[in-house]
């Protein structure tokens, strides 16, 4: 027969002050556990959020950013007449050719200024993306001085509101509107007429060329045949991959040295517990004895303590992802690496990461529980009765 | 000396725990330790950047490009001494993962950068060779690089495989010097992008040698209002404030580091408060018996912050020993940053950690053992 749960959870009870302070450090460092892996998946649900499923994205063969890419005039032509390229409504080809520069601009409250994306798009450019909406005000025209931010450069930069002008490229530019890309990197994007925004940079060629794939099976004939064209030194990649690869680095980065970290704190955590269930077992050594004498075995009394420093785990385990889960109210913002813009993303808490981090919890608790369970476990009945 | 020795006592009655308690706090403060360094690793390119140079870049951003014809009319601006031209080529060497910074200088670069230690007939090699690259110690340390080696880089900016040839190594003049980059002659670049006709004739950034550290600001503000309301204005500031610019860009992994950080040490503080609290639960009967028999609450709670007090510094002291030789191994292992020294303040930090973990965890054990009833206290079970 077990020992019951409510005698094992009842002395948890009995020392709260050391309960609470040792399931508060389990859970200090399952929270640091949690958002490393919420803000690693906020990250990676951007980048691949602004990739579409059927777009495909040309760019310089060795570029591996819009920054770095060229695409000429002549060689945006031939890609558009590409056969695997579907067409619109209006029975155009659904291609959008890009210009995208970097710009600084200042974040509200900052001292110094930030890279931002800004990308001239043309009329397909929309269309081309579904998960861009207008949230307010309105579209730019073609051919005016105006331009659109995006969601998260709307709330962290200054002087990007409806009305607002920015100066740049000798020019004043006025915000008409803001759009909501889905959370994806867009959101941290300023768009404008490709046209205008090529004449103000003095650009004779396009970074991008973004393109709809009539059917998505035919993406490698359009790489072979890009690649077999003399004219084009462009390469095609699916927008899906291509994004997510520019989360690649800053990805790595959050995670070897989240984890690294977790590791190192979670050494810390798993003493605390120890002592605990150390002090535990030694505060409790006549019940044991007890315990023992009434019949139960070895095994139970192993059972039970282990049971309490996984209550402990838990205990903290919950603490720490109820303090984590709050964080997804907040975003973070900062520079890819890769790119060199910033890049605004949320923690994102996913069942699979709830899941892991209560795992991880009940871990620290199991080992820390380990050595001190089984020294109850091994008492002699005797011995144990006769402690003072 | 009465005290001293019960508190040395007490310490050490239950040596597993106070063991456990000593590595727990040696390695938060470890931890603590490295990353502080981590955060002063960051700002290190900042930090050594000095004074009297400034850089103009163009005010759109980084990634545009200023014409090459600027530099004549930078140095006709009053109290500029010296320029030199410098492009970002943002290379890859065999795989992304080996990231280095590589730039197209002007010939008479190392002369406005006289920590960079180069042997004078490297030099003069160097500038007879068209495609004779310079690198630092601590790149060519990490890759290998010795004079002679032929380097093949793929352009990210710049089309094509480009292939330089190692024809010098510069040193830091000290230990403090990031050395961890790639030169090579502008010229090269430049007449390798004339043929394609594409981004020819442009510069990244101008490095501009002044000659009193007092006119930055002045001189800064002329060379702006040189190019006012020209295709191409320009944003010059102090090398220090360009560098912290790339600092700020990161401000909010920076400022999670220094969160976390702390974190660290809450996570020790509640193992600490922990082990105090249940050493003090379980002696409270002796507490009742020293009172009994006319101590002080006074003397009860410096026999618990004494207690507390030497835990830590054993702990602090350890992790603080562990430091050093930790960060070595890091910076060899790892090799991310080039400077990764741990500075006296980061030392003194991981004390006044310890100290404060002291002093916090011995708080409510002592005001309990000094409030204590000695009645209640004799009949306390542990």
């Amino acid at each position: 027969m077990a020992i019951p749960l409510s005698y094992v959870a009842r002395n948890l009870w009995t020392r709260r002050l050391t309960t609470v302070l040792t399931a508060g450090g389990l859970a200090l460092v399952v929270f640091v556990f949690a958002t490393v892996l919420m803000l690693d998946a906020g990250l990676k649900q951007t980048l691949v959020g602004t990739g579409e499923h059927y777009n495909v994205v040309a760019i310089r063969k060795g570029a591996e950013t819009e920054i770095q890419s060229g695409v000429t005039r002549l060689q945006a032509n031939v890609i558009e007449m590409h056969p695997a390229v579907a067409t619109g409504p209006d029975s155009r080809p659904l291609v959008s050719k890009e210009a995208v520069v970097l710009i600084s601009l200042r974040k509200t409250g900052a001292q110094k200024p930030s890279n931002v994306i800004i990308r001239g798009v043309s009329a397909t450019g929309l269309a081309l993306r579904p998960q861009v909406r207008l949230e307010s005000g309105r579209l730019f025209s073609p051919g005016a001085a105006e331009i659109i931010v995006g969601r998260a450069i709307a709330k962290g930069f200054e002087n990007t509101r409806i009305g607002d002008q920015l100066h740049f490229a000798q020019r004043h530019w006025t915000v008409v509107g803001t759009f909501d890309a889905g959370g994806s990197g867009f959101d941290s994007e300023i768009w404008g007429d490709v046209d205008q925004l090529m004449q103000a940079f003095r650009r004779t060629a396009f970074s991008t060329v973004v393109l709809r794939l009539a059917d998505a099976d035919r993406f490698d004939q359009l790489r072979a045949d890009t690649d077999a064209d003399p004219r084009l030194t462009s390469e095609m990649k699916r927008e899906r991959t291509f994004y997510s690869d520019q989360s690649r680095a800053l990805s790595t980065f959050i995670n070897v040295l989240g984890l690294t970290l977790t590791t190192v704190f979670s050494i810390g955590a798993m003493l605390g517990a120890m002592i605990t269930m150390y002090a535990a077992v030694s505060n409790r050594v006549n019940e044991i004895g007890t315990l023992r004498a009434l019949g139960f075995r070895r095994s139970n009394v192993l059972a039970a303590f282990l049971a309490e420093a996984l209550l402990l785990g838990l205990a903290g385990g919950l603490g720490g992802l109820a303090a984590a889960a709050l964080m997804q109210f907040a975003s973070f913002s900062t520079t890819n690496f890769q790119t060199f813009a910033d890049l605004s993303f949320r923690f994102v808490l996913t069942p699979e990461i709830a899941a892991k981090t209560l795992a991880f919890s009940l871990v620290m608790g199991l080992v820390g529980g380990f050595l001190p369970a089984l020294r109850a476990a091994r008492l002699e009945i005797v011995d144990a009765l006769r402690a003072a | 000396m009465f005290l001293l020795k019960l508190v040395l006592r007490n310490a050490f009655r239950h040596r597993l725990r106070t063991l456990l308690t000593v590595t727990g706090l040696a390695i938060a403060v470890l931890a603590y330790g490295m990353l502080q360094t981590v955060v002063e690793a960051w700002y290190a390119g900042a930090a050594a950047a000095s004074g009297t140079r400034l850089v103009t870049r163009s005010a759109i951003s980084l990634a545009v490009f200023l014409p090459a014809s600027y530099e004549t009319r930078i140095r006709g601006v009053e109290g500029v001494k010296r320029t030199a031209r410098s492009n970002w080529f943002g290379g890859i060497y065999q795989e992304p993962k080996n990231f280095f910074p590589q730039f197209a200088v002007s010939d008479n670069y190392l002369e406005l950068y006289p920590e960079f230690v180069l042997a004078d007939d490297e030099r003069a090699a160097w500038m007879r060779d068209r495609k004779g690259a310079l690198v630092g110690r601590q790149l060519a340390d990490k890759f290998g690089f010795k004079v002679g080696d032929v380097l093949p880089i793929r352009g990210t900016i710049y089309p094509g495989t480009w292939e330089f040839v190692v024809r010098g190594i510069f040193d830091g003049s000290d230990s403090s010097k990031v050395t961890s980059h790639m030169l090579f002659h502008w010229d090269y670049l430049n007449e390798t992008m004339r043929k394609t006709g594409r981004r020819a004739n442009f510069v990244g950034v101008y490095i501009v040698g002044i000659d009193d550290i007092d006119n930055v600001a002045q001189i800064s503000t002329s060379i702006d209002a040189e190019f006012r309301n020209s295709l191409a204005e320009t944003l010059t500031e102090s090398e220090q404030a360009f560098q912290l610019g790339f600092v700020a860009m990161s401000d909010q992994i920076i400022a999670a580091i220094r969160i976390v950080s702390y974190v660290v040490i809450l996570i020790i503080l509640a193992v600490m408060a922990n082990t105090m609290a249940m050493s003090a639960r379980e002696r409270t009967s002796e507490y009742a018996t020293l009172k009994a028999i006319g101590f002080g609450p006074s003397f009860l709670a410096l026999l618990i912050l004494g207690e507390s007090l030497l835990i830590c510094a054993l702990g602090g002291a350890l992790g603080m020993a562990l430091t050093l030789p930790a960060a070595a191994f890091f910076k060899k292992v790892a090799a991310i940053f080039p400077i990764f020294a741990v500075s006296a303040d980061t030392l003194l930090l991981q004390a006044a950690c310890a100290l404060a973990v002291a002093l916090v965890a011995a708080v409510v054990p002592a005001v309990r053992a000094a409030r204590v009833r000695i009645v209640d206290g004799l009949r306390a079970i542990a």
